[in-house]
């Protein structure tokens, strides 16, 4: 029977890097559990530094087995192996990737509205009479009423809101900017001027190397002079966990873009098949996204 | 439907063989193969454990174990029965089935589908490790909290809650990579012709299944998160003295936790109707009545998560709103329920043991979808709430809406799976002392919820003797029956009467086009659907 080959699906041969990338995360989550074991219960102490042990090498697993992974399949990608068929599943994959990790920091975002609108003002609103937290007003940022935690006491500092018009506006401008610049790279390679290409993807990543070195720094200032630290009450957490995790998004975004300015530099894309670069630049712009979020609801409001 | 073209390729023998064709491969039927195996295997393990607490509640006071280890049983059984057992067994047989039904080479991201897989045993090991590990000393077992893990007993909890969290980040992944997997195939890799409306019912649950997966499986990602950090990184999401709220848990969690049950059952209500057509021997009843209402039950079912908690505390407008919302489900399902009994009305009906298992989950899962309607009821749910009213409720529809749904379908495709019939004699037995120990299991259970035993409990009041005494040499009955199960598949797997290309006579769709087993490469060129 006559087969069409340009009818035909690019079906990849077998990998064992899945699975070693499975088993390193076995490794590396099993291992963060016994390194933090002894917070529980004292006698598993002993198990701190074989927890330690097996986390790098989990970590090292997955780093290799990404590598290796990504690595066959720009293998692929340059020897023509993909074509529109699978350009489109890479497509819609990333599509549905990038609703995914919404979905994540939608939960974080569903807690930062829980605790300001309901738990923080609940906990004011008892009757003055029979109140635990006697002068707890309950406004926002609230580092919480104080009381026992895990048998511990827990007094709650004197807070100070991050203010949204430092560092925090200085950052939002070097992510939007960020997004301008890739947007002009993608012109660049869609009109195959090299040069410009790498001069706007060059720039991306030196605006998001410099994004990161100011949440440094705003991190360093608020942990060592403000007094705000993860175990600030609600805002705290919700400020360190909000912004650490995009953070973690705009490190691996970063890296990301260094790998296709690499491939830019190598020149991997044509005018005509680029989706490594555009997967890139979709990932960037939803960290950008989540980043607007962040700005008006976690330092401005 | 038919079939222009179907290519049958001499199979490439280019893939290795033994121990690394299974951890390597991308072969759709491979890779199904591995999930619905893992789930067959975890359904033994999950029901052990329960066993375990059924041998515990045969008679009042304290026989067996300590009420830790109850709790701890308790727990790791419905995690691996809901993540490791059902879900698996679904993505399994969208593994197998979906390129088959819609004409595709494979699934569209063959390598990130291996990965979906092998996912799976480092959670399964994950769940389980911290048993082995008590034996040798190390920490106190597995996660005591049940497994909604509410805080504050999951913050307090030792070194299992920890094992828990990361088991369920791990199948979280492989989830959500298994929905991307199925979304781009069943958007990108349909046959010429096979529009959207044209899709097997199957192909439509899966979908709608995908897209929840998405949505939910990040926000429980999250939430166990933010109960990590508070385990060890002192926040306080979950602590009033910080400003936060233990309920906010409960929201985050059962923001997931409730689309998680349509997660389980809209694969099957996509196969459940493809089996009542093919033995009633008449086209599907309202195809399009039944893609509208799926897509209804899916839409809904991410805004009526309070219903988990009514009695945990809530304004009133949220109480009514919440009862409301979830009442409303019962509408599309109802539209579901009319189709399937209109499917086989007038149709001539032959019952081998797919359809019986089918006809008996339309009745099982009826009654656990009308006892949820009573749950639903916010004034009612105050004194059915936490008791074993619910346990027996969500064993009817997860259970007999879900597992039996599954062995419907496994019966039905494991003929094309293999190329052999099972044992239409031994399937009939398995079916019926399925279907009697289970009821015998479960309406105690109803009677002892509405007399007021509380569920996670291992001990109960003299009273309740009698229906936990029933329940548990049910539940033991049920549990050995399962064996006849895994000796049909074996011994289908092994050999037996060769099966037909078309396998049932009155079976449609183009997985019955091809030989059975199917190729190694099924379509290597599309079919056209006209």
């Amino acid at each position: 029977m006559a087969t069409h080959s340009n009818n035909q699906y690019y079906v990849p041969h077998g990998s064992i890097y899945p699975a070693i990338l499975s088993a390193g995360l076995l490794s590396l989550a099993s291992g963060f559990i016994f390194s933090v074991a002894t917070d529980k219960s004292k006698d598993l102490a002993y198990l701190q530094t074989p927890g330690k042990w097996m986390m790098y090498l989990g970590t090292a697993i997955i780093l290799f087995m990404v590598f290796k992974w990504m690595g066959t399949v720009i293998t692929e990608s340059i020897t023509g192996k993909y074509r529109k068929w699978e350009d489109k599943s890479f497509r819609v994959g990333m599509i549905v990737f990038i609703c995914s990790e919404l979905a994540f920091f939608a939960a974080f975002f569903g807690a930062l509205f829980y605790m300001r609108v309901l738990s923080v003002p609940d906990l004011a609103a008892f009757d003055p009479l029979f109140t635990p937290y006697k002068d707890f007003l309950g406004t926002w940022p609230s580092a919480g009423p104080g009381g026992m935690v895990l048998g511990v006491e827990y007094k709650p500092g004197l807070l100070q809101p991050m203010a949204a018009w430092g560092l925090p506006a200085i950052n939002t401008m070097l992510l939007l900017t960020s997004g301008a610049t890739i947007t002009w790279a993608h012109w660049a390679l869609i009109k195959n001027n090299r040069k410009q290409l790498i001069i706007g993807m060059a720039l991306t990543v030196a605006l998001g190397i410099a994004f990161l070195i100011c949440q440094g720094m705003e991190y360093h200032h608020a942990y060592t002079e403000m007094g705000l630290t993860l175990g600030s009450g609600a805002y705290g957490a919700t400020f360190f966990m909000l912004t650490g995790f995009h953070g973690f998004h705009v490190t691996l975004g970063t890296i990301m873009l260094i790998v296709i300015l690499i491939r830019c530099m190598k020149g991997h894309f044509t005018p005509e098949h680029h989706f490594g670069f555009e997967g890139v630049a979709w990932y960037w712009h939803f960290v950008d996204v989540v980043w607007l979020g962040l700005f008006i609801f976690v330092y401005w409001l | 439907m038919s079939t222009a073209t179907v290519a049958h390729h001499e199979e490439h023998h280019d893939h290795p063989t033994g121990i690394m064709r299974w951890l390597t491969t991308t072969n759709h039927k491979d890779i199904g193969t591995m999930y619905l195996t893992f789930s067959l295997i975890m359904f033994f393990v999950g029901g052990s454990m329960i066993l375990g607490i059924r041998a515990e509640l045969f008679k009042p006071g304290l026989q067996l174990m300590n009420p830790e280890f109850f709790n701890q049983l308790i727990g790791v059984h419905a995690l691996i029965m809901i993540f490791a057992a059902l879900m698996p067994a679904a993505t399994g047989f969208a593994n197998w089935m979906i390129p088959l039904q819609i004409g595709a080479p494979d699934m569209a991201l063959p390598r990130l589908n291996n990965w979906g897989f092998w996912l799976l045993p480092p959670s399964a090991i994950l769940l389980t490790l911290p048993f082995t590990l008590a034996m040798f000393g190390i920490g106190d077992g597995a996660l005591a909290t049940g497994w909604t893990f509410y805080p504050p007993l999951s913050v307090q909890g030792g070194i299992g809650v920890d094992f828990a969290i990361f088991a369920v980040h791990l199948l979280g992944i492989s989830s959500v990579m298994g929905s991307i997997n199925i979304i781009v195939t069943l958007f990108n890799m349909r046959a010429p012709g096979m529009t959207l409306m044209k899709m097997p019912m199957f192909a439509w649950g899966w979908l709608i299944t995908a897209f929840l997966l998405v949505a939910t499986i990040p926000v429980l990602a999250g939430a166990v998160t933010m109960l990590l950090t508070d385990r060890h990184f002192g926040t306080h999401f979950f602590n009033a003295a910080g400003g936060g709220d233990p309920i906010m848990f409960q929201h985050l969690f059962w923001f997931f936790g409730h689309p998680e049950v349509y997660i389980l059952l809209l694969p099957v209500w996509g196969f459940i109707p493809q089996i009542l057509e093919t033995f009633s021997r008449k086209p599907m009843y309202g195809y399009k009545a039944q893609v509208y209402s799926l897509w209804a039950i899916g839409a809904l079912a991410v805004v009526v998560w309070a219903h988990h908690f009514f009695t945990a505390g809530m304004p009133v407008p949220a109480l009514l709103y919440f009862m409301y919302s979830t009442m409303a489900i019962s509408l599309p399902l109802a539209v579901l329920f009319f189709c399937w009994i209109k499917t086989m009305w007038k149709g001539s009906m032959s019952f081998e043991t797919p359809m019986l298992f089918a006809v008996g989950w339309i009745i099982l899962f009826g009654i656990g979808g009308l006892t949820g309607l009573v749950l639903a009821d916010v004034a009612a749910d105050a004194q059915y709430h936490n008791s074993y009213f619910v346990v027996a409720h969500f064993h009817y529809t997860l259970f007999a809406g879900g597992i039996m749904g599954i062995m419907a379908g496994t019966y039905y495709w494991l003929p094309k799976m293999t190329g052999h019939m099972y044992s239409e004699t031994l399937g009939k037995l398995h079916f019926w002392l399925t279907a009697i120990s289970f009821n015998l299991t479960f309406i105690p259970q109803f009677f002892l919820g509405l007399a007021g035993m509380p569920r996670r409990i291992p001990d109960y009041a003299l009273q309740f003797a009698e229906f936990n005494m029933i329940s548990s040499i049910a539940a033991f009955v049920l549990g050995f029956s399962q064996l006849l199960f895994v000796y049909n598949i074996v011994s289908c797997a092994r050999g037996g009467k060769k099966a037909t290309d078309q396998v049932w006579e009155g079976a449609k769709g183009l997985e019955w086009t091809l030989p059975s087993p199917p190729p190694y490469h099924s379509f290597t060129e599309q079919p056209i659907i006209k």
